[in-house]
């Protein structure tokens, strides 16, 4: 413990309320994905918890890639967010298992997703679309099925880069993993 | 050497393979043969630095000697390295980069598909992570040896000719030590032998498929990257990855 934590940690420190959780979730709900802006923390799956232990609200969050470069912009976005809302020194917690899957992403994220131009994930990760074949992608733009991969890596991490044979243009597709 | 010993070397090990592939991997960057093998390779260079991050955080808590993950990668010398033989290579051509990303991928999967059934839940959790991204690493390295090896004429030779450049660096990929020995034991890490067995498999399957010979299995090799016995090249790589924090160190900005 380094000097100053104890007094620090304490600061702020309440009991909860009844709305609390409730509240912080549609705070958290409003804290877009800094990579594709369009989509929450909470839509991506990315905030797996909340709970109020020891007088703070603490919040279970678990990254999308090992290496997702956007992972502390996202920590600090979400606590800035609950700060900002009058949540004292949230205490965040990063999470690795299970895995994050993009079977988490929710329903209305995918059509948001689908609206800003990147091809949501087809299927789910039990399915073979992980080993095996490439999934069929449909695009974004002009809805058509027949389209084609470019590159399994695309603009980030999560993303593949596609082309739609029919209307030419590229697109992202969010990788099912 | 007890379990928590033989447990850290492990750690090292895998993480520091992870970081070193993944900084060859940044070498590409800005001189990609095309804008969509730039974004891949960045890709998974990332994908594999975040790996090395969660191992080598756990090596640190394990060590409890007051080093963190930064530390153990910016500030530990080349004998102090456990990573393959096999990654510190240098880049080549573009048929020497993928060549060295498709041998090490086809091991990196079936070890960290053996590692998510790991008795140590902190393994198991960062490695059914990292098997989700390996498998796309995997996937996408096997499709250039084929498209290589069975491309045109200059792809298929070059191929050829990337093949001896680091085939014997694999021998460190089948074998095994006393060490890796007891983790396995212990229900820690997987079984080498069936890694191996895998390792091989995908090997034959794809070169197969690239028409490319499948070599006879690599003899031992004088020098042995678990003792800290690198080839020449890892000392000049590290010069150049660890040189900011070495000159201002605990630097912030």
């Amino acid at each position: 413990m380094q000097p100053g934590e104890l007094i620090a940690s304490d600061l702020g420190a309440r009991p909860a309320q009844p709305t609390d959780l409730a509240a912080a979730w549609a705070i958290l709900a409003e804290v877009m994905d800094p990579e594709v802006p369009v989509v929450s923390v909470v839509d991506l799956g990315i905030v797996r918890d909340l709970d109020w232990q020891a007088g703070h609200l603490h919040v279970v969050v678990t990254p999308t890639y090992s290496g997702c470069p956007a992972t502390e912009v996202i920590e600090s976005d979400i606590r800035e967010a609950l700060e900002l809302a009058g949540f004292k020194a949230p205490q965040l917690e990063r999470k690795l298992t299970p895995a994050w899957t993009t079977d988490w992403i929710s329903a209305s994220g995918r059509e948001r997703l689908r609206a800003y131009g990147i091809a949501p994930p087809e299927g789910s990760t039990s399915k073979r679309s992980l080993l095996g074949e490439s999934p069929q992608v449909v695009c974004p733009q002009c809805g058509s099925a027949h389209t084609e991969v470019l590159s399994q890596f695309g603009s980030t991490a999560c993303k593949a880069l596609y082309r739609c044979v029919d209307c030419r243009e590229p697109f992202d597709y969010f990788k099912c993993i | 050497m007890d379990n928590k010993t033989d447990l850290i070397e492990y750690l090292l090990r895998l993480g520091d393979s992870a970081l070193i592939q993944g900084q060859r991997l940044c070498q590409w960057c800005g001189k990609a043969p095309a804008l969509e093998e730039e974004l891949a390779l960045m890709n998974v260079g990332l994908d594999l630095v975040g790996q090395a991050r969660n191992w080598l955080e756990y090596a640190a808590e394990l060590l409890d000697d007051g080093r963190d993950a930064d530390h153990l990668a910016f500030r530990r010398d080349e004998r102090a390295y456990r990573n393959l033989l096999l990654v510190e290579q240098p880049n080549g051509d573009f048929a020497v980069t993928m060549l060295k990303q498709f041998l090490y991928d086809a091991w990196h999967l079936p070890v960290l598909q053996g590692l998510s059934q790991s008795s140590d839940e902190r393994i198991a959790g960062i490695a059914a992570k990292a098997v989700k991204e390996v498998t796309y690493h995997l996937r996408r390295s096997g499709e250039w040896i084929e498209r290589m090896g069975d491309g045109t004429e200059e792809s298929h030779k070059r191929m050829l000719a990337a093949i001896p450049e680091v085939w014997r660096f694999t021998v460190e990929l089948i074998a095994f030590d006393a060490s890796e020995q007891h983790l396995c034991e212990a229900g820690i890490t997987p079984d080498i032998a069936s890694v191996a067995a895998q390792w091989q498999a995908k090997v034959e399957q794809i070169f197969t498929s690239a028409t490319l010979p499948v070599p006879a299995a690599p003899n031992y090799f004088y020098l042995n990257a678990r003792k800290g016995l690198h080839t020449e090249h890892l000392g000049i790589l590290l010069a150049e990855m660890q040189f900011l924090p070495r000159a201002y160190p605990d630097a912030t900005w």
